[in-house]
């Protein structure tokens, strides 16, 4: 069987460079790849575009990279829980393009399904279809417009998955699944960051959520946050 | 008139058996209080469930199960556990059946603008554009007039579009309105001691006062 795993997030993100293209799993900060993300602050790479849902909160996840700078360019449908992003946008130093969330969803799957354009009905008539081709078609029984979107193009996939084998199946746990099957697939090069790395053999194929054939790198991460943004509970009775 | 607990009450009579919902941030979120015993529904959540349980007892939240609002919540039994692409998958396939979502404003022909002020508020639009232009069945609820007092049922909407055409149905803390096919709000009923005339002074765009308007019933 094919190996595909590397020591640590260092040699897992050895040769990102300035001004590369990243997708960054992870929906708020459920299910984000924590160990390359300290791994690109260490590193300072800079020049940044990340293509991730969310951007983090100020001093977690991707807005560490936006606290020192690294990141040029966001490409993400909604930022709201991070101050400093709101600044750096603002003040025109950071560049943001905003999209609907399941049109970024669906960029990615169309690169892991080596499809060059998808048409979605989101955002026909709002300031997200400008510039782009508004072909009708009937679907459902319902002729309508849907804007031409076309699939992302990344230099790197990075993903978070609960468990994967050495070469590179991997399987998400609840929630934390979000973005990053899509992902996964997307990356010309992609790295997943596991909790727990097991043998071949200790997967069942059954339950694979991401063949290793999209899974260029592999390594169990070490010491998990797992920050919770909004705490919500209820009393017991 | 209704509280936000009253607006959620009065949507949650919309909820019919069987139905699969989607409910975004803020009052819509309460409807889930409000459904009646004996009504099955399924609520989605766009970042992966079907399913979506309450908020879980203290000490038992578990990092990896949070809704679209980024809380925590639990699953109930029967519940499904799926990646961003599939959920937007069913709601574009039309499979979710109801959305149910806030708005800044609500123009007579259906367009909805709850995503952006322009050089102030840049959140972002999250997943209200995709379920906004597929869904068959979408119910706003909001507030009738803003912190200004000034309308948000208006002819055109101001702010940047989140949708066009879209919104089937509105429910204020003054009244339940629909949007007819050719444009207009038509006033269904208003809130417990409201006036049709309070809803006329606190409506900008065309409202449409057929017959008798019925009160409320919550």
């Amino acid at each position: 069987m094919i190996n595909r795993v590397v020591k640590n997030a260092e040699e897992a993100i050895r040769d990102i460079q300035d001004n590369m293209t990243l997708m960054v799993g992870g929906f708020g900060l459920c299910g984000i790849p924590e160990n390359c993300i300290n791994a690109l602050v260490k590193k300072g790479v800079k020049g940044l575009t990340c293509i991730s849902n969310n951007a983090g909160v100020d001093d977690f996840g991707l807005g560490l990279l936006l606290q020192t700078k690294q990141i040029r360019k966001m490409i993400s449908s909604y930022v709201g829980e991070n101050a400093e992003f709101e600044r750096q946008m603002l003040s025109g130093e950071l560049e943001v393009e905003l999209i609907p969330q399941g049109t970024l969803a669906t960029r990615c799957l169309a690169a892991g399904y080596g499809m060059p354009v998808i048409y979605t009905p989101a955002g026909v008539g709002t300031e997200v279809a400008i510039g782009k081709e508004v072909r009708r078609f009937k679907y459902n029984g319902e002729e309508k417009d849907y804007l031409m979107e076309h699939a992302f193009e990344a230099d790197f996939a990075i993903v978070k998955a609960w468990k994967g084998d050495t070469a590179g199946n991997l399987i998400y746990r609840s929630t934390a699944r979000n973005f990053n099957p899509m992902m996964a697939m997307a990356g010309k090069v992609t790295i997943a960051e596991v909790e727990e790395l097991v043998e071949v053999g200790e997967l069942d194929p059954d339950q694979i959520h991401t063949p290793g054939i999209y899974v260029h790198r592999v390594f169990q991460g070490e010491k998990y946050e797992k920050r919770i943004e909004q705490r919500t509970v209820r009393k017991k009775a | 008139m209704l509280d936000k607990n009253g607006i959620a009450k009065r949507i949650a009579r919309e909820v019919k058996d069987g139905m699969y919902v989607n409910l975004g941030i803020g009052i819509p979120t309460l409807v889930a209080n409000y459904i009646p015993d004996g009504i099955n529904v399924v609520l989605q959540s766009e970042n992966g469930i079907l399913g979506m349980g309450p908020f879980p007892f203290e000490g038992e939240e578990d990092a990896d199960l949070i809704n679209a609002g980024k809380q925590t919540v639990t699953l109930l039994k029967g519940s499904s556990i799926f990646d961003s692409a599939m959920s937007f998958g069913m709601i574009r396939a039309q499979k979710v059946n109801l959305t149910i979502l806030g708005a800044m404003e609500v123009s007579e022909q259906g367009d909805i603008a709850n995503w952006k002020i322009p050089g102030k508020m840049v959140k972002g639009m999250g997943g209200a554009m995709d379920l906004v232009a597929s869904a068959r069945n979408i119910i706003v609820a909001m507030q009738h007039v803003n912190k200004a007092g000034e309308s948000k049922l208006l002819p055109k909407c101001e702010l940047p579009l989140t949708g066009i055409k879209c919104v089937k149905k509105i429910v204020t803390e003054l009244a339940v309105l629909d949007i007819l096919p050719q444009g207009g709000f038509r006033l269904l009923e208003t809130a417990p001691g409201v006036s049709v005339e309070q809803v006329k002074n606190a409506t900008a765009g065309k409202l449409i006062v057929e017959g008798t308007i019925p009160e409320m019933v919550i």
